[in-house]
């Protein structure tokens, strides 16, 4: 009788996902610390250094730096997209066709890759032939030569934008979904006590809306975090090193500069972000109880 | 969640509502997005079609003058059509394994009581935000160490492993929804485990499996950083590494760019055009909720 106690039929379904997570996901983020306290080209003999990376890391600057810019993209990140989406979800909740229409073609940029994307960006942006300074030239606003990309003060913020651009509709999207579970009832509960559209918005929508709030907000967060290939293609990091986030800082040292050692303190820095995070999206959403949280899916 | 009597209520008050200014504010902003979300979009497609004078002379808002096809031909004629196989390999096997593997673990997590399985399933969990990033650089060690750099299999290993924990999450929620008499009558007549999974909890778990497998293939064939760090011939370039590769090599002739970007993109593009239900409830996989 098959209850609820294993039996090695079990264990050999458990095995092959075991397998893979551990050897390919888990055995590296803890090799990554060890390689951390290497000198290490990748190719030659490795010595180990003790924790000189991780000094020179933080001594020379550089980490804090990549640090900081990451959380600054966070920032910017959540405050571009949050409550655009937001207002973008409630609207194409909405049951009238053109809601519905629009909703369909704003998902179109989730389709593509983000290095399509930037590489697409890239060329809009271009300050010679590029859309957004030909029409800024064309209506006669400024002389429609600005470098948005090559510009250190401005190109994280031209980063965040892009990235916004394309994931907006994936928080729409959630936000629709939320949106559509409101029930009626208390609209109308709200109409009764006489209030108008935008008291209703901030009295009935946004409080039902809490949830799905913090999931976009960890979303936007852990996906920030790890922002790597829109960069790569769109700025390398730079102007200078003013887009360099925590991604591309390891990336460059590991596999640029060869530098294994201090790749993997980044690396390393990059993990514990991300079990922190982790760990406060299972305290906030408790998705891992055992209650089912997907009825009506 | 509406019950009969809210809809009900719903139709009943639903007439009097009218056009509000409300309403009018709400559809001029989605407007504006549409504008901001549909013109890159535009301009992809018009220059993909342009020659390239045309865009160096032309002006890049308006459609082509000259419309031609020929930067397609020339993106299928760099090899585009290899790559494309390329991607459409890696994505397919990582998907089929991904939904395979986390569904039968996902079936022994809520089947049994075992704590060790119960462990098993919270490593998982506080896998779910750990960043392929952070584990890159001894990945590209051990898969050279296995001499499975610069191979299609290399690539498909890691993204299996990094697919898993959300796939199992997504899978567990709905597996859990079924209720326990199914098991029960199934056992009574000596079913095996795998036979359960096989005829019981996979077709009833089809809605979960497809979000997921969409889920889990958008994600590979756009993923980037394991075809950058884990290959380097021509031979198993899938079509990001090969978009920027070819971007880098013909940077000036952006018309051929972006014919390459949407060639690039077009698996996507024609399943949004004829499933886009599907494909925007699997991106909502997990999050839905």
């Amino acid at each position: 009788m098959l209850g609820s106690r294993m039996n090695w039929q079990r264990w050999t379904m458990m095995l092959p996902a075991i397998l893979f997570f551990a050897v390919f996901a888990l055995l590296p983020m803890i090799v990554a610390v060890y390689y951390s306290g290497l000198n290490w080209d990748g190719v030659s003999k490795a010595t180990w250094v003790g924790l000189y990376n991780w000094t020179h890391a933080f001594v020379s600057g550089q980490a804090v730096h990549s640090l900081l810019l990451t959380l600054e993209l966070m920032a910017l990140c959540w405050i571009l997209q949050n409550p655009i989406s937001l207002v973008l979800g409630v609207f194409i909740a909405g049951k009238q066709r053109h809601r519905v229409v629009y909703g369909v073609i704003y998902f179109v940029p989730l389709l593509f890759s983000a290095v399509a994307i930037g590489i697409t960006w890239s060329y809009i942006l271009d300050p010679e032939f590029g859309l957004i300074d030909s029409l800024l030239q064309a209506v006669g606003i400024g002389n429609g030569t600005e470098n948005w990309l090559g510009n250190p003060s401005l190109a994280m913020f031209v980063v965040a934008c892009i990235i916004a651009w394309q994931f907006i509709p994936f928080n729409s999207l959630l936000y629709q979904s939320g949106a559509k579970q409101i029930p009626a009832s208390l609209y109308e509960a709200a109409m009764l006590d006489g209030a108008g559209p935008l008291r209703s918005f901030f009295h009935v929508t946004l409080p039902q809306l809490k949830y799905t709030i913090i999931t976009t907000t960890v979303l936007i967060l852990t996906g920030t975090l790890t922002y790597f290939d829109l960069i790569y293609v769109v700025t390398n990091g730079g102007p200078g090193d003013s887009t360099e986030v925590l991604a591309m800082d390891m990336y460059k040292e590991a596999f640029t500069n060869l530098n294994i050692g201090a790749g993997s303190v980044i690396a390393v820095i990059l993990a514990a972000a991300g079990l922190l995070l982790s760990i406060l999206i299972l305290k906030f959403t408790g998705f891992n109880r055992m209650e089912s949280q997907m009825e009506g899916l | 969640m509406s019950t009969p009597i809210d809809n009900v209520r719903y139709a009943k008050v639903r007439p009097r509502r009218k056009v509000t200014v409300h309403g009018g504010l709400f559809t001029a902003f989605g407007t504006i997005w549409l504008i901001i979300a549909g013109y890159p979009l535009l301009y992809m497609l018009m220059t993909s079609f342009r020659t390239q004078n045309g865009y160096l002379s032309g002006k890049p808002w308006l459609p082509p003058t000259n419309p031609t096809l020929s930067n397609y031909t020339q993106v299928l004629q760099a090899g585009f059509f290899h790559y494309f196989l390329n991607s459409a390999v890696v994505s397919i096997a990582s998907v089929v394994l991904i939904v395979t593997f986390s569904l039968l673990l996902a079936y022994v997590i809520v089947r049994s009581k075992s704590r060790t399985v119960r462990t098993v399933f919270n490593v998982f969990l506080v896998g779910l935000a750990l960043p392929i990033q952070a584990a890159i650089i001894p990945v590209y060690i051990l898969i050279n160490k296995l001499g499975l750099y610069d191979t299609l299999i290399g690539m498909i290993l890691p993204m299996v492993a990094f697919g898993l924990p959300l796939s199992l999450l997504i899978l567990v929620n709905f597996v859990r929804d079924i209720p326990n008499e199914l098991y029960e009558s199934v056992a009574l007549e000596g079913a095996t485990d795998y036979q359960i999974v096989r005829y019981l909890v996979a077709p009833l778990s089809l809605p979960a499996l497809v979000a997921v497998g969409i889920y889990e293939f958008i994600q590979s064939w756009n993923n980037f950083l394991f075809p950058l760090v884990l290959t380097q011939s021509r031979s198993v370039q899938v079509l990001p590494l090969a978009i920027v590769q070819f971007q880098g090599q013909h940077s000036i002739d952006v018309p051929v760019t972006m014919a390459v970007v949407i060639f690039s993109a077009l698996p996507l593009i024609l399943a949004y055009i004829f499933a886009g239900k599907y494909l925007r409830q699997g991106m909502l996989a997990g999050f839905g909720k």
